[in-house]
């Protein structure tokens, strides 16, 4: 069983140590080398980004429709003398309105709160016409929001339901896109690296025309030969990667943070996502190592 | 694989210019993951006459060192057939002499040995030295087989 293990396992463990075989037949090649070891390493910072991006939008999208759906807001804007009226005749509709489990009028310090950021901090509400705002928490099940609405134009009509709905969804929505833009990028980087890993391998894989003609001549099979290629690009790849996955979690570190509400701000990974980055090398190099393998066989088997 | 069982000696033999004769020579074994003896090898580049170029790169040989490499390179492996193709094509006479005898002493060693080429001269020689079975190809036909010469 062990050593079946390890028959299985040979492919893998010759990948990452190299084949003291055939790893010696192809000859060195200078600075293709590190051109591909560079553009591998610069697709893995960019990957490392869009990943950032990805699990960043997907947390914010996730916040918005958990925390906010739970809650909406209830606008009283009615003459001075009638304002307290209806605000608590709202409260009475809503404390007797299935699917709410509480309700309660914002005092004037947290409304002054809300407008500090825009008038400043001793701004002084009497002399403003702004409207009472009323928190409602909604149990699990929701209420029904065209009901209520009916109910309130009769108690306070002034009173607008305020669901968040009407910018939760976009934003939902935006985050859903700009998530679905994050993985088609990172399948995008994914085929371009192939894309490039491919184009180095025919390169190669010419430019060492004579090298493959020597070795069918002393009996070489194809799999030895595309072997020595797959080998050394799978591993330029993975080193590529490995430096361009650090260097993008270097600067993902590096962000500026803060409020983690906010969307660039917030921009990163927590937790087990940090993990995500150092899966790229090992993508990286299984991408590599399929494309390269294919632009060898059908090299090969052009040249046969 | 039956290039495992065949050794090739070509007239523009071809080498890894990277790898030294000594590696070159080795070439078929490494690829067939088949253990090296060193005496062996050592013995084998003694029987070509190249040993004191072992450590030499292709492109520094002259071209009767790398008929004579290719030669070593195409018997490492102690294949049952030989097959020359116009092994003589690029060299001298006298190193054409030297790489016949060889192939002769492989052909006594119980080897098949088989040569391509234009060379009469060359197969006088060789059937002045062993039984040799000559045939005619003209037009990729035999025209005439046990042709005398």
């Amino acid at each position: 069983m062990k050593s079946l293990i390890l028959t299985k396992l040979k492919p893998l463990t010759s990948l990452a140590s190299g084949d003291p075989h055939s790893d010696v037949v192809v000859p060195p090649t200078g600075y293709t080398a590190y051109l591909t070891i560079g553009c591998a390493a610069a697709m893995a910072f960019l990957a490392v980004f869009v990943l950032a991006l990805s699990v960043t939008s997907a947390r914010l999208a996730d916040r918005w429709s958990t925390q906010l759906a739970q809650s909406s807001t209830l606008r009283v804007s009615a003459p001075a003398g009638q304002v307290e009226n209806q605000v608590a005749a709202a409260l009475q509709v809503l404390n007797t309105t299935s699917g709410i489990s509480s309700a309660r009028a914002l005092s004037d310090a947290e409304q002054r709160a809300l407008l500090s950021p825009w008038f400043g901090a001793d701004i002084a509400l009497d002399g403003l016409p702004i409207p009472r705002l009323i928190e409602i928490q909604e149990t699990g099940e929701g209420f029904d929001a065209q009901g209520l609405r009916l109910r309130l134009s009769g108690e306070a009509p002034g009173a607008v339901l305020d669901d968040h709905g009407r910018w939760r969804k976009p934003l939902i929505r935006a985050a859903g896109r700009l998530r679905l833009v994050a993985v088609v990028s990172v399948l995008l980087i994914a085929a371009t690296t192939a894309a490039m890993i491919t184009l180095a391998a025919n390169a190669a894989l010419s430019a060492n025309a004579q090298v493959i003609q020597v070795l069918r001549l002393v009996g070489a099979t194809d799999g030895f030969v595309a072997g020595a290629f797959v080998r050394r690009f799978t591993q330029r790849t993975f080193i590529g990667a490995v430096v361009g996955a650090l260097l993008g979690l270097v600067g993902v570190v590096l962000l500026p943070s803060g409020d983690d509400t906010g969307f660039l701000t917030g921009l990163g990974f927590q937790g087990w996502q940090w993990l995500w980055p150092f899966v790229l090398p090992f993508a990286g190099a299984i991408v590599a190592y399929l494309a390269t393998k294919a632009a060898a066989m059908r090299v090969l088997q052009e040249q046969t | 694989m039956l290039r495992r069982h065949v050794g090739i000696v070509h007239q523009n033999c071809q080498f890894l210019d990277h790898l030294s004769l000594m590696d070159n020579v080795t070439l078929p074994m490494r690829v067939a993951s088949a253990p090296t003896s060193e005496q062996d090898v050592a013995d084998l580049m003694a029987w070509v006459g190249l040993t004191k170029r072992a450590k030499a790169l292709p492109p520094e040989l002259s071209g009767g060192e790398r008929q004579r490499a290719a030669l070593a390179r195409a018997v490492v492996m102690s294949p049952e057939i030989i097959i020359a193709d116009e092994p003589t094509g690029n060299i001298d006479w006298e190193m054409s002499q030297k790489l016949l005898q060889l192939l002769v002493e492989l052909n006594k060693m119980g080897k098949t040995v088989m040569i391509a080429t234009h060379d009469l001269a060359l197969i006088r020689a060789a059937k002045s030295q062993v039984s040799a079975r000559v045939l005619r190809i003209s037009d990729r036909r035999v025209v005439q087989a046990g042709a005398d010469l």
